[in-house]
């Protein structure tokens, strides 16, 4: 569904921050992408929605090369990717709901969404988001007013209204606690596989990444050092993507936390 | 531990400038133009006797102020200046939008932005009374003179600091609805105008408070307001119609720098 071919990006100061990186993935597969700082896990996802502009190399998503697109369609293709960030990006003096419809302004013309009067359709399925997620009492509220787990939670209703075939997350739970921390991915990998999103998720958390993903893919330096099951990765494969240091404890098994259901979740 | 025994070790913050020699020439230097300068000073001791007489008077005046036997001056003066400053306002407002969004290197490109810089810097050069002089050689005496310098200087001031205002957004903020494949004004709309909406605000109502002041002086040179019939009062020695002028113009201000902090508070 997702195949980045030799994807090459190389930044005005002369750092190379993607060396060639040759990737596919197929649709509803959840992909966790890990690599010390600097290692290109930012750019990488960016390239594909070309918030950053790839040098050379390709994108194809479900056949369509994502690189040779005019701004026009590259909007277009925008829609068909939610994102998810790392300090929620949510626009802080917005309310809940304004931040959930904004998913949808790629689809919807400029006085509709400049005077707020979305289309019926798509408050229903904001409101059905916000539930899902376990926010819809604050539909309101300003997301300045939310907690960290909140804020996120918001985040993932606004990239799934887009009605996406791919969710590009960039460390998702790098600001929250443990505990949130896994409510937020376990709710990010249910949600994918409900609908059947493939995803790449960056993260630092390598432990956290082998509880929820299928995949693991390793960066440094720009380039792919492991692609394979969360269960291969070794001391030895760990050293290879972050240097050395003592990995036995990071990869021990961690066992399963109680299921939480989204209400807990909200007070949290 | 054998470092502790040794003599405390000294610190002192170190100085802004390095070089000695020339951080005391620096010193005495502007010491002794101070001097110089104040020593340059010719002050007519004689004439300054005469004038507090005069001045003392004036003072007085503050005592009675006379606000019946000119206040259909007074009155129509006072209209004019609120008029043009409203008008002034609110025109410069409506043309300093466009501008500042052209002058905010982050959301502009090189080219536009040059361009809105150069308005800026043009309107910024120039002091609202020289611009005023030439505007009432263009246009003649009276209030469209006034309205139309005021106007010029708003948009000075409120481009440039609405442009720096959007420089210091959030990115990530705007990244995140450029992600969702908003188009253009879509993206301005709800990823760069809620985080500067509370600036803009408080610098217009700031604007407002300038503009009514500036049209007080503005009567001198012929474009039209209070300034006029204050100049006259002067002329004709009316110490108490122009102590009751005045005492109108710091209550309007006063009133428009309370109104200022209600509504800056409102909208944080």
């Amino acid at each position: 569904m997702l195949k980045l071919n030799q994807l090459t990006k190389r930044y005005a100061t002369g750092d190379l921050a993607l060396k060639a990186v040759d990737v596919e993935i197929p649709k509803g597969q959840v992909v966790a992408l890990i690599g010390p700082s600097g290692a290109g896990k930012s750019t990488l996802i960016r390239c594909i929605n070309r918030l950053v502009e790839p040098t050379s190399g390709g994108v194809d998503l479900n056949g369509k090369e994502l690189t040779k697109l005019g701004s026009g369609a590259l909007r277009q293709a925008r829609r068909r990717m939610g994102m998810i960030f790392q300090e929620y990006a949510l626009v802080e003096r917005l309310t809940v709901m304004e931040n959930v419809l904004s998913g949808r302004l790629g689809y919807v013309g400029f006085w509709r969404s400049f005077l707020r009067r979305y289309p019926q359709s798509a408050v229903d399925e904001a409101f059905r988001l916000l539930e899902r997620v376990g926010l819809d009492h604050m539909a309101d509220k300003r997301a300045d007013e939310l907690s960290g787990g909140q804020r996120q939670r918001v985040g993932i209703a606004r990239a799934l209204i887009q009605d996406p075939e791919l969710l590009l997350v960039d460390e998702p739970t790098a600001s929250l606690d443990p505990k949130t921390s896994r409510q937020i991915m376990r709710l990010i990998c249910e949600l994918c596989a409900e609908r059947d999103l493939a995803a790449i998720i960056n993260i630092h958390d390598v432990a956290l990444a082998q509880m929820f993903v299928q995949r693991v893919i390793g960066l440094r330096f720009g380039e792919v050092v492991y692609d394979g099951p969360p269960n291969e990765l070794t001391p030895d494969t760990l050293t290879q993507i972050y240097g050395e240091e003592d990995w036995e404890a990071t990869i021990e098994k961690v066992d399963e936390e109680e299921v939480v259901t989204p209400e807990e979740g909200a007070v949290a | 531990m054998s470092a502790t025994l040794s003599a405390p070790r000294k610190w002192r913050k170190p100085p802004l400038i390095k070089n000695p020699f020339l951080r005391w020439s620096l010193l005495l230097g502007s010491l002794a133009y101070l001097l110089l300068a104040v020593g340059s000073l010719e002050v007519n001791w004689s004439r300054v006797y005469e004038g507090l007489d005069r001045g003392g008077r004036f003072i007085l005046a503050f005592t009675h102020p006379d606000f019946i036997s000119r206040w259909s001056d007074i009155y129509d003066g006072m209209m004019e200046s609120v008029i043009m400053t409203i008008t002034s306002t609110a025109a410069g407002i409506i043309i300093s939008i466009p501008i500042g969004l052209g002058a905010a290197r982050n959301i502009a490109p090189l080219p536009v932005y040059i361009i809105c810089r150069g308005i800026i810097a043009v309107s910024r050069a120039l002091h609202e009374i020289i611009v005023a002089i030439l505007m009432v050689a263009i246009f003649g005496f009276g209030p469209l003179a006034g309205f139309i310098t005021l106007s010029f200087a708003t948009i000075g001031f409120l481009s440039k600091l609405l442009a720096e205002d959007i420089e210091d957004t959030d990115r990530s903020q705007a990244e995140a609805i450029k992600a969702t494949g908003a188009a253009w004004l879509q993206w301005i709309n709800y990823g760069i105008q809620p985080q500067v909406m509370p600036r803009l605000i408080g610098l217009s109502m700031y604007r407002l408070d300038i503009n009514f002041r500036e049209s007080a002086i503005l009567g001198l040179v012929g474009a039209g307001g209070i300034g006029a019939t204050l100049n006259t009062a002067f002329d004709r020695y009316e110490f108490d119609t122009a102590a009751a002028i005045i005492i109108i113009i710091i209550t309007i201000v006063m009133c428009l720098e309370y109104l200022s902090g209600v509504i800056r508070a409102k909208v944080q």
